[in-house]
């Protein structure tokens, strides 16, 4: 018994995207209701019809997000844990419960006001983020190994993310030329999608002439910082053919990670050898193409959780598209343009659209599955979503016209 | 238990100042700063099968024992991995950007479950390469902690 092809999501709904601390005087309350509110309308459905939270990071509260928007009885309330690793999977957690009759109608979403805090540098003010390993959130407020982590230097997760970076280029002599041919192939899709953030044409030049951050990781290697909310509305297969648009089916979705992954890439860095250079999402690919009975070269469009650039190489890797170690080559000869063989998020992701933590991609796999998105695949029958490269669990989605 | 800011003299270029002034530790990790204080690096060595531990966990996750030893380490190894701080992401940074800060396999242990991240030091910053050879050198904070850092061990010692 699996979930695979049980659930179906028929809605979508997001806000308008702003940069970051720009949506203020809105919340977070008030964006996430406004996107919920929006992929009900999407899907044809009503307030009445939600009795579910399939989320991830904890992305809001459902009590009080039911509360305001009227829900008249919450049945299914849970989060994926760590990060935005979980954005794919909480549809996949949304249509377990579904299939497991715990819920009919579950939201999945993000949003997202960073004025008064950034996801992108939380050491940054000098506190101590990222070195905890603690084994309980309850717990983790004097981490006694901190002091293991704390004092080398490394404040952000773009430091975090060069480290694998650096590591794959020495192991594979991938060349920063992949990376700017992600950057520069994201910000074309963008630039064609007037509700994206960075729209200006951008050229491999521009993108060599930008800054080195965290090298080998320039400016253009980073996502940005947004605010916004994005909500996908999940039904059972059997009630989605009867609803207002055409379900993108939940071909198969898994999450979590090696055990030794843990909370590799932001404190820790242990991970064995054989996949310290990867995207982590080595096992759950496996058992997400086993689950769905398809092989890579059956998926028609990818939409990569890309917060930085080299971990779309990885994760072309990892999910089979090309061999470990040949994601920098496979990326040069183009193939993850609209005419390659995998066109790779073609919404612009997070480095051009807008970063909400892996909820457009989602909206994005939905999009070209219904043949409606701004840069479409012609004939996409089959779309993956992911979530991380972070702390376990990542997590994976296909979704099927 | 945030002590940000910690009080270190005038930045010098390359090396982090430490975010910390004392290790917070408890039973687990204390031997590990009692020993960076007299110039010492040391790992926590499972006593069944002799998988090293950095920081230290109560349980070896190779073979599941409970029962470890502090061992010296010859406080050599490795860089694994290592990037370059270009950018200041705090204003007194500035004068310390660019620093390198590396994943460092220790000799004397088996890699992954024992590695350290530190700033690698006394070296100019685009000269280190993963692959090279570095040994530790630890930055006397004060009299609660001495921070570990590596530098490159010179070339006739490669």
């Amino acid at each position: 018994m699996t979930i695979k092809n049980q659930a179906a999501v028929v809605g979508i709904g997001r806000t308008q995207y702003y940069r970051r601390g720009e949506s203020y005087p809105q919340s977070e309350m008030s964006m996430a209701c406004a996107a919920i509110r929006n992929a009900l309308h999407d899907a044809g459905l009503n307030i009445t019809d939600l009795d579910g939270f399939a989320i991830y990071s904890n992305s809001c509260d459902p009590a009080a997000v039911a509360s305001v928007l009227g829900v008249p009885e919450v049945r299914f309330a849970a989060s994926l844990t760590s990060g935005g690793g979980g954005a794919a999977g909480s549809v996949g957690l949304a249509a377990a419960a579904i299939h497991a009759g715990m819920a009919t109608c579950c939201v999945s979403l993000m949003t997202l006001q960073q004025l008064n805090r950034r996801l992108g540098g939380s050491a940054v003010g000098g506190g101590l983020a990222y070195s905890s390993t603690s084994a309980s959130p309850y717990g983790a407020s004097a981490d006694p190994t901190a002091a293991f982590t704390a004092n080398n230097g490394m404040l952000s997760p773009g430091h975090s993310f060069a480290m694998l970076a650096a590591r794959h280029m020495h192991l594979y002599g991938t060349r920063r030329e992949a990376f700017a041919e992600i950057a520069v192939t994201q910000r074309a899709y963008a630039s064609k999608r007037p509700m994206s953030l960075r729209r200006a044409p951008m050229t491999k030049q521009d993108y060599f002439n930008a800054r080195m951050i965290s090298d080998p990781l320039c400016l253009f290697d980073y996502t940005m910082e947004s605010d916004g909310a994005v909500a996908v509305i999940t039904v059972a297969a059997d009630r989605a053919k009867d609803l207002k648009q055409p379900p993108a089916y939940i071909l198969a979705s898994a999450h979590g990670g090696d055990g030794r992954w843990g909370p590799a890439v932001f404190s820790y860095f242990q991970a064995p050898d054989e996949y310290f250079a990867s995207s982590g999402h080595r096992p759950v690919a496996k058992r997400l193409f086993e689950m769905a009975g398809v092989s890579p070269d059956d998926v028609d469009v990818a939409l990569l959780y890309d917060h930085f650039t080299p971990l779309v190489v990885m994760q072309l890797e990892d999910y089979g598209f090309c061999d470990i170690g040949e994601g920098g080559p496979f990326v040069e000869a183009g193939n993850i343009r609209l005419d390659g063989k995998i066109p790779v998020n073609t919404h612009g992701g997070n480095l051009s659209d807008a970063y909400i933590i892996g909820m457009t991609h989602i909206v994005e796999a939905v999009e070209q599955i219904r043949g409606t998105a701004i840069n479409q695949v012609a004939g996409a029958e089959i779309a993956l979503a992911t979530g991380g490269p972070a702390s376990l669990p990542v997590s994976g989605t296909l979704f099927q016209l | 238990m945030s002590n940000a800011a910690a009080a270190t003299s005038t930045p010098r270029r390359g090396v982090f100042p430490a975010l910390q002034t004392h290790p917070g530790a408890d039973h687990l990790t204390q031997p590990f700063w009692d020993a960076a204080k007299q110039g010492q690096l040391v790992g926590y060595q499972c006593q069944s099968c002799g998988t090293v531990l950095l920081p230290p966990k109560p349980i070896c996750f190779k073979c599941g024992s409970e029962t470890f030893e502090w061992v010296e380490l010859p406080g050599t190894g490795v860089v694994y991995s290592r990037i370059i701080v270009r950018h200041p992401l705090r204003e007194d940074l500035a004068e310390v950007c660019p620093y390198v800060t590396g994943v460092i396999e220790l000799d004397g242990t088996q890699g992954a479950g024992a590695r350290m991240i530190a700033n690698i030091v006394d070296c100019e910053a685009d000269a280190v390469a993963i692959g090279d050879r570095v040994e530790v050198v630890f930055d006397h904070i004060n009299e609660e902690m001495a921070v570990p850092r590596f530098r490159p061990i010179a070339d006739s010692y490669k």
